[in-house]
């Protein structure tokens, strides 16, 4: 499989996902489900990066719907480089041939690839990029970012695509960020015990080297205990379960998207639709999610991890009373080889453990030199400052 | 044994407003072609985010007003999951945790009607099902137009009860300007069981799902009743808890199958609506723009002098008391306006089978000032007012070209009658002797010299006087 589903211009320098729509240009989430689908309008994103002059180079590959590690479960084929799975939008701008890429993170799979190719991504504080024109699984977490080689390049497209949008109820008011850069030396920064004993040896010895990068610029690190990151993850998986179960519903072979090609009734025209065109970790997600919606399981299940999201909130808030920023892996190891995808559920959970404060939050996560940076809302500015600084101290 | 019924309603009204509950496409009245009013929102594509409806949220808290309900002022949408193809996006978007109108009271008589909730829904499409080719076919136009679903208690004990409160309820949203209410706009699902006279406990319920009509209604509850009763006395079927449909063809409701009802609907909060904060200033504001009830206004009327049953006429039509406020505002006098509404008018609208006062204020207010102030006659007065009941009509001009608003002459008016009096030597002389039915004649011959220009009144009393000379 190449990196792009759709090839849009060869002179276009910003690759979007394609979970992202452009106008005209068919976009499948990586599904078979959306083979024939072409949208009627483009993203919000898509629309401003125009206007200021950007050209949209094409639709990259993307595992089906945004769900699994970085890429594998694409209808189209896993991007693999060496045996090694590899994410088609951090693979271009590692190349070279686009300068950033816009990638919807819901369950972390940008923030891994980053890490994995050793490139920048940050995922912005929830509701300061618009979502309108995103095909949507987990609305309550997903966020569009910008993938690119360093941390000025994703500030410069951050600034370009951030601001708010009418046409996204959960669009926050300011009109624009500035994401001032801030100084580095004298932050105190709180590295995660919980996440950084449960990453590879290596990923740990990433991570050392990057704290003595931040401590040569002035930072202080300190290990920090935060009991509720295996309670953030399960209740993210039920959350993003449930919404995406939700959002695939509307699939179902009568409006657009693969329709089976013989069916006596409607009902067969759903199952036969569904079952030829979701992948595995698709159905996985959905049995799973209308599992936790079921009539006496919302109250234990959804309903509680609603408010497992709150006491989240609430305990990261309680650190960044005293932190700057959060330090922690970003996945548990530094490469991933391609596996059997029937294992995908048990193995997408396993590593959603690093990513799932963030998503489950709305706070902003910056990837970089394969560790992760975690800020409070609003403080995209420190994680760019931050990742930029460092990145100077080799440059 | 006696038996009593026990209902609940749930009624479902659309509302007036002028777009859908979550994208800009038109409300309630603009569709014309199937599908000619959709957008990438109310088609469930993917990509779409909704944005709510601000108008359909002040409806909503309006007939929680009406229906003296507690405004939740912080209410919430919620998904309800259900697969269906006049659904587009498989969910549709309700309020299942936090209804934004609740504990309610409807007074149909002497009966006090509990209300249990109000919420804000979206309607679904509609399917249609082409017998020619058997392909069903759906029309996307009704998805997402704002729906309020009222909720009664089960504090019904007749099918006339129902048929009151129904009735009533129209009325107040239609005066509310809160639903047109129009055919098709108001539909009820009814819940209904029996129990003996004096029990506490509820019986088995049925629920009648998705009547429009008054008469189906009715006639759906009484099937009901003798069901249920038959079933309790005779032991005709053992009754259980079931979905039904009223079949208007046979005349009998028929349970739904099992299927199409016991579906888990998987509610849970949408989470790209963020919670609807209704504050303070909002909800006066609301408030201050409800319309004066039927009952203020009949007594406001009644105060300027209109006559009391007059008055409540005018105001238990939405339509009449806002002609008759509009003409009056515009300068004429209350009971003269009363009078050309409920006479004139009502007798135009019975004459073209018109449901609703539909003209022009203004043109109106024009026809009774030219009365008033004698530059037309009454009689012209009322054709000009029934050409404007067939036709937009500009009122001067129809004067001037049917050559109505010729000041009345009267010395043209005596002259006429003097000589229509001394042509006619024949009637003249049987009215002496006691044929009164001859003035008759002659004031008609008279009326046609005049061509309906002359004032009836004037001209009666002038024949007489000449023929008592």
């Amino acid at each position: 499989m190449g990196y792009y589903i759709n090839e849009i211009k060869s002179t276009g320098k910003i690759a979007v996902d394609d979970t992202i729509l452009v106008k005209g240009t068919p976009a499948t989430a990586g599904s078979k489900m959306l083979e024939n689908f072409t949208p009627l309008f483009s993203a919000e994103v898509v629309e401003k990066l125009e206007k200021a002059g950007y050209g949209i180079s094409g639709k990259t590959n993307v595992g089906e719907f945004g769900l699994d590690l970085m890429g594998e479960t694409s209808y189209f084929g896993a991007n693999e480089a060496d045996g090694k799975l590899v994410s088609a939008a951090a693979s271009l701008v590692k190349d070279g041939a686009v300068t950033a890429a816009l990638n919807v993170d819901l369950n972390g799979a940008p923030r891994r690839a980053a890490a994995v190719a050793g490139v920048d991504f940050l995922k912005p504080t929830y509701g300061t990029v618009s979502r309108y024109g995103v095909i949507a699984a987990a609305c309550s977490g997903e966020q569009i970012g910008v993938t690119a080689a360093d941390a000025d390049a994703v500030k410069e497209i951050l600034t370009v695509i951030a601001g708010h949008d009418d046409k996204d109820g959960t669009s926050l008011p300011a009109e624009k960020y500035d994401y001032e850069a801030v100084e580095v030396s004298g932050m105190k920064i709180a590295l995660v015990k919980e996440l950084y004993d449960l990453a590879s040896d290596e990923v740990k010895a990433n991570l050392d080297k990057y704290i003595a990068s931040l401590k040569a610029l002035g930072a202080t690190v300190e290990t920090v205990s935060l009991d509720c990151v295996k309670e953030a993850q399960t209740a993210w998986q039920i959350l993003m379960s449930a919404e995406t179960t939700n959002n695939l519903s509307r699939f179902d072979g009568v409006k657009y998207g693969h329709r089976t090609a013989d069916y006596k009734n409607i009902d067969e025209l759903y199952v036969k639709s569904r079952t030829e065109a979701f992948g595995f970790l698709t159905k996985a997600t959905i049995i799973y999610g209308s599992d936790v919606l079921a009539k006496g399981k919302y109250e234990s299940c959804y309903d509680k991890s609603l408010r497992i999201r709150r006491v989240v909130t609430e305990k990261i808030k309680a650190v960044f009373a005293q932190y700057d920023v959060i330090l922690a892996p970003a996945c548990k190891d530094v490469e991933y080889k391609a596996y059997d995808l029937m294992d995908s559920f048990e193995k997408v959970f396993e590593e959603s453990v690093f990513t799932a404060i963030p998503s489950i939050t709305g706070v902003p996560a910056m990837v970089t030199k394969g560790v992760q940076l975690i800020a409070d809302s609003y403080k995209d500015n420190v994680l760019l400052s931050i990742a930029k600084s460092v990145e100077g101290l080799e440059a | 044994m006696k038996y009593e019924l026990v209902i609940g309603l749930e009624t479902h009204v659309e509302l007036s407003t002028d777009s859908k509950l979550f994208c800009s496409c038109g409300g309630h009245s603009s569709p014309k072609e199937p599908n000619d009013c959709v957008c990438p929102a109310c088609s469930g594509m993917p990509g779409m985010l909704p944005v709510t409806n601000k108008h359909a949220i002040e409806l909503a808290v309006k007939a929680g007003f009406m229906l003296n309900c507690k405004i939740n002022q912080y209410t919430t949408f919620d998904k309800k999951s259900y697969y269906y193809p006049d659904l587009p996006a498989s969910y549709q978007t309700t309020q299942w945790f936090n209804p934004i109108c609740v504990d309610g009271s409807v007074e149909i008589g002497d009966r006090t009607i509990g209300i249990k909730q109000i919420h804000l829904e979206e309607d679904a499409g509609k399917l249609v099902h082409d017998d020619a080719t058997n392909t069903s076919l759906v029309d996307y136009n009704r998805t997402s137009v704002p729906l309020i679903e009222i909720v009664s208690r089960p504090d019904f004990r007749s099918s006339e009860e129902v048929i009151t409160y129904l009735k009533k309820l129209k009325s107040s949203l239609q005066f509310a300007g809160i639903s047109e209410c129009e055919e098709g706009a108001m539909r009820c699902d009814v819940n209904i069981s029996v129990r003996p006279e004096g029990s506490e406990e509820f019986g088995v319920r049925a629920e009648i799902k998705n009547m429009s009509s008054l008469s189906e209604i009715k006639d759906a509850i009484e099937f009901e009743k003798v069901r249920h009763v038959d079933a309790l006395e005779r032991h005709t079927e053992i009754l259980q808890q079931e979905t039904r449909r009223w079949d208007d063809v046979k005349r009998r409701t028929f349970p739904m199958r099992n299927k199409e009802t016991a579906a888990d609907y998987r509610y849970f909060p949408d989470p790209n609506l963020m919670p609807i904060i209704i504050d303070d200033e909002w909800l006066e504001a609301i408030r201050a723009s409800m319309p004066a009830t039927a009952e203020e206004q009949s007594i406001r009327y009644t105060e300027m002098g209109i006559a009391e049953k007059e008055a409540m006429v005018l105001a238990s039509d939405r339509k009449l008391s806002d002609t008759f406020d509009a003409v009056v505002a515009l300068g004429r006098a209350p009971k003269s306006v009363a009078s050309w509404i409920l006479t004139e008018c009502m007798g135009n609208m019975k004459r073209l089978e018109l449901d609703e006062l539909k003209i022009d204020a203004a043109k109106l207010a024009r026809i009774i000032e030219l009365v008033d102030t004698n530059e037309i006659t009454r009689p012209a007065g009322k054709k000009v007012l029934s050409a404007l009941f067939e036709s937009d009509i500009d009122v001067d001009a129809y004067c001037e070209e049917n050559g109505l608003n010729v000041k009345v002459d009267e010395g043209f008016v005596l002259e006429t009658v003097q000589r229509v009096v001394g042509e006619n030597p024949d009637a003249v002389a049987n009215y002496k002797s006691g044929k009164t039915k001859a003035m008759q004649a002659l004031f008609g011959l008279i009326m046609r010299e005049l061509k309906g220009t002359g004032d009836p009144v004037v001209i009666r009393d002038l024949l007489q006087k000449e023929l008592d000379k």
